[in-house]
């Protein structure tokens, strides 16, 4: 009973914590990773060149060119304000945020710090990421509010020395220079986005880029259904004509960690409650081979075989019964006792406990498999007392 | 004449091991209903596997078995259980009662199984054959805190529970001292003369000689032809 008790409980902690982490690392990638992207993937077609007319080299001759590369190229989305409002309006799309991003070089001292300036419409980088919920200084709102305004990750501004209101230069690829104010910071736990990533208004980063007010490279989707975006991604792309990337795709070693984690829970889980089940197995036969007498009384009174084997098999499905129940009690209590205690901190990691997840239907399958395994381990004992014979044992 | 409750006929029966031996030579023999009979014998003459083909537990044999009409060779195991349920009281030798529960629990048990009654009534049909026992006293002490011969009694009255056609008992007398040795065969008495039909195994000449018929058995083969006279 013991047995089935320790499966069980085991069970319930393994499958509630590893389920914990997958979704604590999934939520940590989707705080920071559209559920669908699309952008301008160049691709530069090298097929026909105007190389052989260029030299007068006529038909008879070859002009080789190595290393080609490509003069002049947008990088921008073509009709992009025309595709966003396409994209408001389908009805499985809840946030679109257009923007734009570049490398820039923030000035500290004689020192430059490299990093990724996006320009947004900060409202709806909020719906997509909950932002307003990961500033640690200042709301995303005072990006609008101030004139040349940014918004960077708690970590950059450490490292470059800045507080709220502190004024950073950057340089733009054109060369381009412009200064700006902070007037937020935030925390998502992931390094790169931290330390490497700033917000300024769309605007204001065309601006800095000198290009037109329609001027947009990337869109971010956030969908209602997350497990939609795989076929979403490549309708958009299809009908848009550039690349869509879904966050699956993305982040394709997460789904496989995910799968690696789940199945070591149910193969640990299984496990022990087979080796739960051999337990029962081994007290019903002794069971059974102490009370060969009362079996051999029962069958010369007119009991059956069939009730023989009811018998055992109800005593065994009891001892299912009550040490699963006692399991499912103690994998909950041991799986709330992991999710209180407290996680070592560390400046990245926003979590301050471990991961576990409370789901019924984790307790549900548990529950199932014990009394399935219990069932199992008392047949076979039950059959063979069944066959008992009862003449054997009379005579002594 | 009367008619024969139980009929058998030509029974064979081999043991293998240690080798193939043959226990029972084409045994034949008719019971009549109200018969009180006792099988003799000395130790491994065959008579205690008799009983165990007579009583249906014992199913691997040559021959044929009708009881109360039926004949029982050849049913299932489950037809045959139920069966026993219905027409065959069995008492053993080592009184055979269920350690863990009380002397009325285990008398209540087969009619329990037979589910004729509910289990009020089940249980006053069962007061009433422990009283009929002189047992009804000791009906709610768990029945391995009874002595040899209360717990024999007790066994008696669960055999009769049912109202079988048959009562069988395998040395009923055997384990017992003489005073309750006697008390058993008195009660045995008592019931065939209330028109129980009674088979028993026995060593005891003095109790064989109490009954309507003696059935002598040597190496398999019965002394006498078993019909009756």
């Amino acid at each position: 009973m013991l047995g089935v008790t320790f499966g069980i409980a085991m069970f319930i902690l393994m499958i509630s914590f590893m389920k914990g982490v997958n979704k604590l690392l999934q939520d940590l990638v989707l705080s920071t990773t559209p559920d669908i992207h699309i952008y301008n993937d160049f691709k530069t077609d090298y097929s026909a060149s105007i190389a052989g007319r260029y030299f007068n080299a006529g038909n008879r001759n070859w002009v080789i060119v190595h290393h080609p590369r490509p003069k002049q190229i947008s990088l921008n989305l073509r009709n992009a304000p025309g595709i966003v409002a396409d994209l408001r309006k389908h009805e499985e799309v809840v946030a679109v945020s257009p923007y734009l991003s570049a490398l820039t070089l923030f000035h500290y001292g004689p020192v430059q710090w490299a990093a990724n300036l996006e320009g947004v419409d900060i409202r709806e980088e909020d719906r997509l990421f909950g932002l307003a919920d990961k500033m640690v200084s200042g709301r995303p709102e005072d990006l609008l509010a101030t004139d040349n305004g940014i918004i960077m990750g708690y970590k950059l501004a450490e490292d470059l020395n800045l507080l709220p209101g502190d004024l950073v230069t950057l340089t733009a690829p054109s060369k381009a220079q412009m200064r700006f104010r902070v007037v937020g910071t935030y925390k998502f736990g992931i390094a790169t986005v931290d330390e490497y990533k700033a917000y300024v208004s769309l605007s204001k980063m065309q601006q800095l880029m000198g290009k037109n007010r329609d001027y947009i490279t990337d869109i971010r989707i956030k969908l209602k259904d997350l497990d939609r975006a795989v076929p979403l991604a490549a309708a958009f792309g299809k009908k848009y004509g550039y690349k869509s990337e879904d966050w699956e795709t993305v982040n394709a070693s997460l789904k496989a960690s995910n799968i690696i984690r789940d199945t070591l829970t149910y193969v640990v889980s299984i496990t022990l409650l087979i080796v739960a089940g051999f337990g029962i197995y081994n007290i019903m036969n002794m069971v059974i081979i102490s009370k060969m007498k009362d079996i051999a009384i029962l069958k010369a009174q007119g009991f059956a075989g069939r009730d023989i084997i009811q018998i055992f098999l109800s005593q065994s499905l009891i001892i299912g019964l009550i040490g699963g129940m006692a399991g499912l009690l103690l994998g909950f209590l041991l799986s709330y006792g992991l999710s209180r205690v407290p996680f070592p901190q560390d400046d990245f990691i926003i979590i301050t406990h471990f991961p576990v997840l409370f789901q019924g239907w984790f307790y549900i399958f548990g529950a199932l498999f014990g009394i399935l395994t219990t069932l199992l381990a008392g047949l076979l004992p039950a059959r063979k007392a069944a066959k008992i014979d009862p003449v054997a044992i009379l005579r002594g | 004449m009367q008619e024969a409750i139980l009929k058998a006929e030509k029974l064979s029966k081999y043991f293998y091991e240690p080798s193939r031996f043959q226990v029972l030579h084409e045994v034949s023999l008719s019971i009549q209903k109200g018969e009180f009979v006792s099988i003799m014998g000395k130790s491994g003459c065959g008579k205690s596997t008799l009983l165990y083909l007579l009583s249906t537990l014992d199913t691997d044999y040559e021959g044929t078995i009708d009881i109360h009409g039926v004949k029982v060779t050849g049913l299932p195991e489950k037809n045959l259980a139920r069966f026993r349920n219905e027409h065959i009281g069995f008492v053993f030798q080592f009184h055979f009662l269920l350690p863990e529960f009380t002397a009325l629990q285990n008398v209540m048990l087969p009619a329990l199984k037979l589910g004729r009654l509910d289990t009020p009534a089940i249980e006053a049909h069962a007061m009433e054959k422990l009283r009929q026992m002189e047992m009804h006293e000791h009906a709610h002490k768990l029945s391995g805190k009874l002595s040899g011969g209360q717990q024999q009694r007790v066994a008696i009255a669960r055999a009769l529970i049912n109202d079988p056609d048959i009562i069988m008992a395998d040395e009923p007398t055997g384990n017992l001292d003489s005073t309750n040795a006697a008390i058993i065969s008195n009660i045995l008495q008592e019931l065939a003369r209330q028109d129980n039909t009674i088979i028993i195994v026995t060593h005891d000449r003095d109790f064989a000689n109490r009954t309507d018929r003696i059935i002598e058995m040597v190496d398999g083969r019965l002394q006498e032809p078993a019909v009756h006279p």
